[in-house]
């Protein structure tokens, strides 16, 4: 048996069932994981078809009269809905501008350090935020911000006299959403990318000090080439979930002050599906965010596969 | 590597030195004010406005916490996911990811393209409520659990690093007439140790601070986790408002600050001990896959 199938490993002109046979246990290793996709992930895409349909939970899936695009004829005239996608835009363009190169520049500062024991020191540091949950996050910026005794507005207010309402006030917003964010990932980002400098050779930096360059050259010219492709990797995934705040954050940040600034999809589809019972309506707004998704994704990876860039797949 | 410095350039090493270690600062700093604050008084609290060495230090907060059943129950409720979802995670993880691991398999490459399909498109939040509600997961522990048991990108890591093990070892050991599960339980696992650590890591984090799935589908109090709990006194205090709620008393500010404290300290606990896997096993599995 054993020699069967060391024989099997070299041929592969075996039949369907004999493969099925020899890879029985690899089968088996596979059901339970892929049952959880099929169930977990699989399912739900299915039950987005309840966007075009009128969902009752008391008639089901199955009993539920189909309505066509009626749930986005009239997303489309609804002026939350113009609202909720602005706010998203926003937030998303300020995360690409601003979340998104703060581990890559983190990451070439960590890389000039020479002094081993501080830069390990500070890689320590900077990773520890990302195991942190948003839940204790927004605890943290709240016995921080607060008007009421937290430690930035009790110094604003030694040296202003007045405070600043952080957490109140919608024009501060995505400032701090930004910031949580940089804040809670910017440090674990630059893992992937100074694993990616480990690669460039001590020649090419060598030649470019023969070639007179500075530090400044050599960054530019050497090391940012050299990940080059993980930033492009990254930045392809990046646009998938483009329209996906953190649901987390952003609901936690969310208050009735701020909320015209605050509500993004998830946060929306939170509000109107979960909470007031509207699933069709806002299984139709997720539908719609998740498409777009999919258009960014591909888009982003047809442009750089016509830069002549690696792509993820 | 010799640096052939220029002026300039030990400029900006003085600049770089210094920005890091306020950077480094900024991570720490808040939480040594959280525990410092966790033990003042009151008064204190009230009168300086940072702290990391309280002048008199006082017990009481963790004190009153820890006699409370609400505080103990959702602590026993975080634990019970954190350990049965790791647990239920790393088992589905490493399976799947050892068989897809092996091209051998028919279908493969569909499989792997339904995982990946799903880091772009998902069902969405109101589909999942529905199909947990179906499945009569609603206030059950399971419900914080299943829907989050599997990561598709960590897999994704899992599969390309048992690539990574030499195939020698597994063809000897069929040589020896073991089959592909003993390969799996007795080679590849063994071998695996930077990458289990690192995904129990990821895992436990992961169910120790998820409130989300608590809020969409517990509604008994008694299965509250400690991070719903912890959610909800924030709201109570209201301090975003800067109002007061006039039902409900304001939590003592070195309550809210002891229990920012315990929800943080499995973390803090566990990540010195594993940090130096989980740089490793990022790397294992995604560059060189």
């Amino acid at each position: 048996m054993a020699k069967n199938t060391t024989q099997a490993l070299e041929t592969n002109k075996i039949s369907f069932w004999d493969k099925m046979k020899r890879d029985r246990w690899l089968y088996f290793l596979v059901l339970p994981g892929l049952i959880w996709f099929i169930v977990f992930k699989y399912v739900p895409m299915w039950g987005t078809l309840i966007a075009f349909q009128n969902y009752s939970p008391f008639l089901g899936f199955w009993g539920s009269e189909w309505v066509g695009f009626d749930h986005f004829e009239r997303l489309f005239q609804n002026p939350d809905f113009f609202r909720v996608l602005r706010n998203t835009l926003i937030l998303a363009f300020y995360e690409t501008i601003f979340v998104f190169p703060a581990p890559i520049i983190l990451a070439l500062m960590l890389n000039e350090i020479r002094m081993t024991g501080y830069k390990r020191t500070i890689q320590t540091l900077v990773y520890m935020p990302n195991f942190l949950s948003w839940v204790i996050i927004a605890s943290l910026t709240f016995v921080f911000f607060t008007t009421n005794g937290g430690v930035v507005n009790m110094i604003i207010e030694y040296f202003t006299g007045s405070t600043v309402n952080f957490l109140g006030d919608p024009n501060w917003f995505r400032t701090m959403i930004i910031g949580q964010q940089i804040w809670k990932d910017a440090g674990f980002g630059t893992i992937i990318f100074l694993a990616a400098l480990t690669s460039v050779s001590k020649e090419q930096y060598e030649a470019a000090i023969v070639d007179g360059a500075g530090r400044f050259r050599r960054m530019w010219h050497v090391t940012l080439p050299a990940i080059r492709h993980v930033i492009i990797i990254l930045l392809i995934l990046r646009m998938g979930n483009f329209l996906d705040q953190g649901f987390q954050q952003i609901y936690l940040m969310t208050n009735a002050l701020n909320r015209q600034v605050a509500e993004v999809f998830d946060v929306y589809i939170y509000f109107t599906g979960i909470t007031q019972g509207a699933f069709s309506h806002s299984t139709a707004v997720g539908l719609f965010k998740g498409v777009v998704g999919i258009v960014l994704i591909l888009g982003t990876r047809y442009i750089a596969k016509r830069l002549n860039q690696e792509t993820l797949f | 590597m010799k640096q052939h410095n220029t002026p300039m350039g030990r400029v900006f090493d003085v600049f770089n030195y210094i920005f890091l270690g306020i950077i480094g600062l900024a991570m720490v700093l808040p939480f040594m004010y959280v525990i410092a604050g966790s033990l003042a008084t009151e008064a204190e609290l009230a009168a300086r406005p940072f702290f990391i060495l309280p002048e008199t230090i006082t017990f009481a907060a963790y004190e009153y916490i820890f006699s409370t059943t609400t505080f103990l129950r959702s602590i026993g409720v975080s634990i019970l996911v954190t350990v049965g979802g790791t647990i239920t995670s790393l088992a589905l993880t490493l399976t799947m990811g050892y068989a897809l691991s092996k091209t051998r398999i028919i279908g493969h490459t569909v499989m792997i393209y339904l995982v990946i399909f799903t880091i772009i498109f998902q069902g969405g939040m109101v589909p999942t409520y529905l199909l947990i509600r179906d499945l009569g997961l609603l206030d059950s522990l399971w419900a914080l659990i299943l829907p989050i048991a599997m990561n598709p990108m960590w897999l994704i890591i899992v599969i390309s690093f048992f690539r990574t093990l030499p195939v020698e070892l597994e063809e000897s050991a069929k040589l020896d007439g073991a089959t592909d599960m003993g390969v799996f339980l007795k080679i590849a696992l063994p071998l695996s140790k930077p990458i289990i650590a690192t995904f129990t890591l990821f895992y436990a984090v992961q169910y120790w601070g998820d409130y989300f799935n608590a809020l969409l589908y517990i509604t008994d109090n008694a299965k509250y986790p400690v991070m719903l709990l912890l959610q909800n006194i924030m709201t109570m205090a209201d301090v975003r408002f800067g109002e007061v709620d006039q039902l409900v008393e304001q939590p003592d500010q070195s309550l809210t600050l002891a229990v920012i404290v315990v929800a943080t300290i499995p973390i803090m606990f566990v990540y010195p001990f594993l940090q130096k896997y989980f740089a490793k096993g990022m790397l294992l599995g995604s560059v060189k896959g």
